[in-house]
């Protein structure tokens, strides 16, 4: 195991006295908070699912419960990811099949509407945290048009592309060591 | 000083950091005058490649001024001499180095024990990269410890600037050695894939070295632009099947030799489903690279051909046709670049003004801008190919 005692920083490396601004943007922290959020509430779904079908009057639905655990978790590992656009796109989806679920579960013969209500309230508050994170990581990652330069007179051969071809050949063999 | 430091995926920060000191006799310390940003430091910033730590600091592309020299030296280095710092840490004594391996010196890897465990043997020590590499702090500061200094330096001769020496620390060899690699016979059709800097160089060199045409794959037409100026004909994979052009190009037979110069980030696209399969198992931490361009070169390569990899790969890949890379007969060169193999050949070559690295160079920037570039550079922001900093 001493190997792993060899993943740490030497004792004479510079250390950091104070830290600059970050490359990571409030945004992109709001997109990693989410994520996390996404794999903690689907662990929740998947292994507590009979406790919150009861507290939400939703009994007997206990795998459909687990089915949305596992589509947390795949949307927080996406949202984690370095592509946090598409993990936000799913996690966006996944509130509207969540709203809907709730709106299905929010009638009179619910003895627990109260409690649907709340987590109706909290899925609404949630999704627009996704929005504002999905929005500005589009925003932030995406190319935009119009910006895109011409590297046409950038040869790299300053006796000319022509005069250049073939140059080194003598040499391309006789260098491989 | 400042330097820029890793402190997470996607979280670089320009800190306030203690000055490097002198540890060994080899040890030296350089100013920085130049430093860029490669895209191997993408994957730390993605932290695609195991073994960072927070508080690293980053940067393998350095040049600058000697201030300070330990006492063995042996008159190979002395203060105010301006230097390039190889990537690849080499004590040029070991027998490895004495076989011109450099990327793969025996002795400059100060955690080899780490490396041993994950690669069987490891390599060299490297700047500003994995503990995997020796964990040593990077140029992409003001200022440079460099172990090993007696061996591990380019002296520059002042007729060159900055900007033309500076990529002789890594990716004008790693292209140069991409091609060299390939053989190049007067009658070949040499392929790149991935034209960002190291793409760049290898398209430069494989014109240098005589190859009857040489082919550009991307999607970025700023960088199919440069690549074309440089003598490459281009292909956007978005826009064209790579395949059917290539095909066209070599009637029928397929490429000679084939450069993936891009590793382990491939595009993810939905004409390409291995590349959605990729991202899925990535994201999973089922596979560590995306191998994509490898399974379409393998594909492509005409059978003896050559394909060179210069392009990162980090660990485990996933369905890579094996069995159509034997049946072909394909030859796989690939490795960190033994930078001081090249060097001396490539600093007459841009002296004499065969070439000019410096075409590459599309933003020049303070270090304080550095975390910002990252991100410019990652998104394809602007035009980005190669960011420069001046420290």
């Amino acid at each position: 195991m001493s190997f792993f005692s060899n993943l740490k920083r030497n004792k004479s490396d510079p250390k950091v006295i104070s830290s600059g601004p970050s490359s990571l943007s409030s945004s992109d922290r709001l997109a990693r908070n989410l994520g996390w959020f996404s794999i903690g509430l689907g662990l929740v779904e998947l292994f507590g699912a009979h406790r919150i079908t009861r507290t939400l009057g939703m009994e007997g639905q206990e795998t459909m419960v687990r089915a949305y655990g596992l589509r947390e978790i795949g949307a927080g590992m996406m949202t984690l990811s370095v592509d946090k656009e598409l993990g936000l796109a799913s996690r966006i989806a996944g509130d509207g099949i969540d709203v809907v679920t709730l709106g299905a579960a929010m009638h009179r013969d619910n003895p627990r509407q109260d409690n649907v209500a709340i987590a109706l309230v909290l899925v609404a508050g949630v999704t627009l945290l996704d929005f504002i994170a999905a929005g500005a990581a589009r925003g932030r990652h995406t190319r935009r048009l119009g910006e895109r330069r011409d590297y046409g007179d950038r040869s790299g051969f300053p006796k000319g592309l022509s005069a250049s071809r073939g140059l080194a050949k003598e040499k391309a063999r006789a260098l491989l060591g | 000083m400042r330097a820029l430091v890793w402190h997470g995926k996607e979280d670089i920060r320009c800190d306030q950091v203690s000055d490097p000191e002198i540890e060994d006799p080899r040890d030296a310390i350089i100013k920085v005058s130049s430093c860029a940003i490669c895209g191997s430091d993408l994957h730390l910033f993605h932290n695609f490649i195991p073994a960072m730590m927070p508080g690293d600091i980053m940067g393998h592309e350095t040049m600058g001024e000697v201030v300070e020299t330990g006492s063995g030296m042996n008159g190979k280095l002395k203060k105010g001499d301006r230097v390039v710092i190889p990537f690849t840490i080499t004590c040029g004594e070991c027998e490895q180095c004495r076989r011109g391996n450099f990327s793969v010196c025996e002795t400059t890897n100060r955690k080899k024990e780490l490396a041993d465990k994950a690669f069987g043997h490891g390599g060299a020590g490297l700047f500003g990269y994995t503990h995997l590499t020796g964990g040593y702090p990077g140029g992409q500061a003001e200022y440079l410890r460099v172990p090993y200094a007696d061996s591990t330096h380019i002296k520059v001769p002042d007729s060159m600037s900055d900007e033309q020496a500076l990529f002789l620390s890594d990716i004008l060899p790693t292209g140069w050695q991409a091609a060299v690699q390939c053989e190049i016979e007067p009658t070949d059709t040499v392929v790149v894939w991935g034209c960002g800097p190291v793409g760049q160089m290898a398209i430069r060199s494989a014109v240098l070295l005589g190859a009857a045409q040489v082919v550009a794959i991307d999607c970025l037409p700023e960088r199919l632009s440069m690549a074309e100026a440089g003598g490459a004909i281009p292909i956007n994979f978005k826009e064209e099947s790579v395949i059917e052009r290539l095909n066209e190009m070599t009637r029928g037979k397929g490429p000679q030799k084939c450069i993936d110069a891009l590793g382990m980030e491939s595009h993810v696209s939905m004409s390409h489903p291995d590349s959605i399969m990729d991202r899925a198992m990535q994201m999973m931490l089922l596979e560590n690279d995306r191998p994509h361009v490898l399974r379409e070169i393998i594909y492509v390569c005409r059978p003896g051909g050559i394909i060179s990899i210069p392009g990162v790969y980090s660990g485990l890949i996933d369905k890579v046709p094996m069995g159509m890379a034997m049946n072909k007969g394909l030859t796989f060169r690939m490795g960190q670049t033994h930078v001081k193999r090249w060097t001396d050949d490539l600093v007459r070559r841009i002296e004499e003004g065969q070439i000019d690295p410096s075409f590459v160079i599309t933003h020049s920037v303070g270090l304080e801008e550095g975390p910002e570039m990252y991100k410019v550079f990652r998104d394809k922001q602007d035009s980005c190919i190669k960011v420069v900093m001046k420290p």
